[in-house]
């Protein structure tokens, strides 16, 4: 048997590579990483994290609304949003950190530079030679995608990564894109007070969610005073000094839009070429590796999770596709894949949404038969005390089998509350057990039991 | 690193696999999906497909030797490697299945170790097997017995790809419940032995006669069973039958069985007693929603129970038609369980082969079957007293008292004796 320097070598050290090398590790094999830049990837450099901390900030601003209901006066007008980035960056840095940290009490040796495949079992590291191992794991991510007549030049239409770098922001600005990104933008951008157009080309924001959930956002963000336009595409753009214009073609018909900055975030790429993939002989399908169980390549001892492969491009898909993998290769039984009705999704906006599994138009289209329970949250006496009863429960349920087939929860703390909904799912959990399990009172998680109830009939709180 | 192979469960009831044979040789090399060997499980042969990767090292159970699920069977790995530790089967018995008596034996006999019957199932109740509440719903609703499968989730718990899986495990398995009949008689003419008497022969149990056995006795030790008899006078079905037939005789699908007639009839009584078609679950009674009959099939190496679903809202043509497929299935062992699981009442013929009146033991988790023997000729006497030759039929109809009080079943089976005797009852 030939010698390897190592048993799993990581091209990458996003949420999907450096997890799978501190879980090969656990397993007994030895693992190394490499990564051109700091290690966590998008996620805790310029994805995840960084954006959370903008939304926790923008949140508080968004408090003092509440503050002056109670009498409080609140002067925002020393706002420094210099300061606000400097947070989220300091976020960034300690996990970034705290990955490092990680990877050496695993003993994982993270090798600094551009890694490229030259072999099932070889990667060449610039600046640091060639690295050998048993399997591969590619692990790359990928980088937000342009579109036609909007090239990015980070400083009239940024993408994702230099709106989060941004030390001042725009007075107006056009968001393209009303996916999870986006709309996460226009919430943070509307609560530091700059007047947000959100354009989807699709009929509903957050396509992929349930609508009767994205219902209730879109109901909270034009409140808000946020423009909305759906259905809508945006043609090309024009500079004239400062201000941005920008051509927008909708159902109602061509209308221009004045700017400041244009945020494109129309989804994202998978980092697949110039790494070597084609010396293996892999054909990518769309930019995507192509993988069968346990994300294997189409060559042996190789093989790709996270954003590279044709999967939801989420940091926790990546992080559980390298388990996945790992496991395997240790020999644990483990499932050939991930179950993708048993994939979170969040959207970090308020209020919050929070989902997986079938929408009720996915479950309608796959002929499913399935009865659907509705909770709003005012029915939890919680969300009245703190004065967050907008949103909803939403459950879908297999009419015969009672199996749990998808939930949406959009309000306050949806992204915590989903998981006790998940865990009853992949547990294989009836909304029965949910349904009888005691609840503390007052908690938002009386949603999640009335609506269980709801789907067994006898809700209390309606 | 050196690694051994596992005998696994080829079909979720399978507890144990005889080898029929090697595929592959000591020192022959093993890519994934190669067939290693054959097994034959409780129900079927089948054919291992490795998982490992390597050289066959070692063959640790040989061809006609048992294993359970679980044990070794073989050690794979790189050429020249250290095998010592794995190249030990399990401590049990690895001998060839088929063990002839010893002649040196001088007892022709061997008594019985014990009188008393020996428990014929696992001894585990379905509570205190770890499955998840979806598993749990979906098996009661399907009539698996969870008993027998092997659980796939965490730390082997039951979850609902396993019950998936073994709904669609191909019929080669052949039955989940056994029915009280046996498969068709043996040739009919068999000849004088000559020269010294036969020896006594030791034949090992096939996986598919394990299983019924054991559900045989499960249902006839658990279900306190009680026989009703009745005499039927089949002529106005069998006028019924020619006429339907002689209106279907461009038909290309052919003639419709008297057993299309017999489910339906059946099918309009469970309608009036639903207590009929029920199962009995230990802490309570499932009412059926829908009128599933299985019809027994014998196979060459037991018998099978394709099930006609929803008889109730079917007519005779269709009900004919579907039996029609799924006993041509059963014949080629390609029924789905979908298609033999689950039946809430079952009904067996032994007519063709010649036989009066019989006694069935009940195909669970129905509660009830129907034991229909010859339709034949016989003198009965009339109301008037005079003697008529008449085409009679005798039924027997099973009932377990758990659930059918006697009153009940002899309703039942009085009101499907009318049906069948007045079949233009149906329309009332």
């Amino acid at each position: 048997m030939a010698n390897y320097d190592y048993d799993l070598l990581v091209l990458g050290a996003g949420p999907g590579g450096y997890v799978a090398a501190i879980r090969a590790s656990q397993l007994g094999m030895k693992a190394a990483v490499i990564e051109k830049d700091k290690p966590g990837g998008v996620c805790l450099n310029i994805g995840c994290i960084p954006s959370k901390a903008l939304i926790h900030q923008a949140e508080l601003m968004r408090c003092g609304k509440e503050l002056e209901e109670i009498g409080v006066k609140v002067d925002a007008s020393g706002l420094d949003y210099g300061k606000v980035l400097a947070f989220s960056r300091k976020a960034a840095d300690t996990l970034s950190r705290g990955v490092g940290y990680l990877l050496k009490k695993n003993k994982i040796d993270l090798i600094g530079g551009q890694g490229v495949i030259t072999s099932a079992h070889e990667i060449e590291v610039k600046g640091h030679g060639k690295v050998t191992g048993k399997n591969l794991l590619v692990a790359t991510g990928s980088r937000p995608r342009s579109i036609p007549g909007f090239d990015f030049d980070e400083k009239t239409v940024l993408s994702s990564t230099a709106a989060l770098m941004l030390e001042k922001l725009p007075k107006r600005v056009c968001v393209l894109g009303g996916g999870a990104i986006g709309v996460e933008f226009a919430h943070i951008m509307s609560a530091f007070g700059v007047e947000v157009h959100l354009v989807e080309m699709l009929d509903h924001l957050l396509p992929l969610e349930d609508e009767e959930a994205v219902e209730v956002l879109l109901r909270s963000f034009k409140k808000r005073g946020i423009k909305i336009y759906t259905s809508t595409k945006a043609t090309g753009y024009k500079k004239s000094g400062k201000v941005v214009k920008i051509s927008l073609e909708g159902k109602e018909g061509k209308q221009d839009l004045e700017v400041d900055q244009i945020l494109l975030v129309v989804g994202r790429v998978p980092n697949t070429d110039g790494i070597g993939l084609e010396s293996l002989g892999i054909k990518l399908e769309k930019g995507f590796v192509p993988v069968g169980d346990y994300y294997q390549t189409s060559v042996a001892g190789v093989y790709a999770i996270g954003d590279v492969v044709n999967s939801p491009m989420l940091a926790h898909v990546a992080s559980k596709e390298g388990e996945i993998t790992v496991e395997h290769l240790a020999g644990h039984q483990t499932p050939v894949k991930l179950d993708p009705n048993a994939i979170p999704g969040a959207v970090y906006c308020e209020p919050q949404l929070a989902s997986f599994g079938y929408t009720e138009k996915a479950a309608k289209e796959a002929g499913l038969k399935f009865e659907k329970a509705v909770f709003p949250y005012r029915g939890a006496g919680k969300s009245v005390a703190i004065g967050k009863t907008e949103g909803l429960l939403k459950l879908l349920v297999e009419a015969e089998t009672r199996e749990i087939l998808g939930a949406h929860v959009v309000g306050a703390e949806a992204t915590e509350l989903i998981h006790e909904i998940l865990l009853a799912k992949t547990a294989e959990l009836l909304p029965e057990d949910i349904a009888v399990m005691t609840h503390a009172h007052p908690t938002l998680s009386e949603g999640v039991m009335e609506m269980a109830r709801m789907a067994e009939g006898w809700a209390i709180h309606v | 690193m050196a690694e051994q192979v596992l005998m696994l469960a080829l079909s979720p009831t399978m507890e144990e696999g005889t080898i029929v044979t090697w595929h592959k040789k000591e020192g022959d090399s093993i890519a994934q999906s190669d067939i290693l060997c054959e097994v034959e499980t409780d129900k079927a042969t089948m054919e291992y497909e490795s998982v490992n990767e390597g050289t066959l090292l070692k063959i640790l159970v040989s061809d006609g030797g048992q294993a359970k699920v679980g044990d070794p069977i073989a050690v794979v790995g790189e050429p020249g490697e250290d095998i010592s530790g794995l190249d030990k089967a399990a401590e049990r018995k690895a001998e060839p299945a088929t063990v002839t008596a010893q002649p040196a034996a001088p007892e022709p006999t061997v008594a019985p170790k014990s009188a008393a019957p020996q428990p014929a199932t696992p001894q585990v109740s379905a509570e205190q097997l770890k499955a998840s509440p979806l598993a749990r719903k979906m098996a009661t609703e399907r009539g698996i017995d969870m008993r027998v499968l092997q659980g796939s989730g965490p730390a082997g718990r039951i979850v609902k790809r396993d019950i998936e899986k073994a709904l669609r495990q191909v019929a080669s398995r052949g039955p989940a419940e056994a029915i009280g009949i046996q498969g068709p008689a043996g040739p009919a003419f068999i000849p004088t032995a000559a020269g010294p008497a036969a020896k006594d022969e030791r034949v090992p149990l096939s996986g598919k006669r394990k299983i019924i056995a054991q559900r045989l006795a499960e249902s006839k030790f658990s279900a306190p069973h009680y026989y009703l008899r009745i005499d039927v006078d089949a002529g106005a079905m069998m006028a019924a039958r020619q006429r339907l037939n002689a209106l279907l005789l461009k038909d290309p699908v052919g003639k419709v069985s008297p057993n299309a007639f017999l489910i339906k009839f059946v099918a309009e009584t469970l309608k009036k007693y639903p207590v009929v078609n029920s199962s009995w679950q230990g802490d309570a009674i499932l009412r059926f929603g829908k009128i599933d009959i299985a019809l027994a099939v014998a196979q060459e190496d037991g018998l099978i129970t394709p099930v006609v679903r929803d008889c109730g809202s079917k007519g005779i043509v269709q009900i004919d038609r579907d039996l029609k497929l799924l006993i041509d299935k059963a014949r080629n062992n390609k029924l789905t369980p979908e298609e033999y699981n689950g039946a809430t009442f079952t009904i067996s013929s032994l007519g063709t082969s010649g036989i009066l009146e019989f006694t069935a033991i009940i195909n669970p988790p129905g509660s009830a079957i129907l034991a229909v023997g010859r339709i034949h000729n016989a003198p009965v006497a009339g109301e008037d007293g005079t003697i008529s030759v008449r085409s009679q039929m005798i039924l027997t109809l099973s009932c377990d008292h758990r659930v059918i009080d006697g009153a009940v079943g002899a309703a039942f089976l009085s009101d499907l004796k009318a049906f069948i005797e007045y079949p233009i009852d149906l329309l009332y």
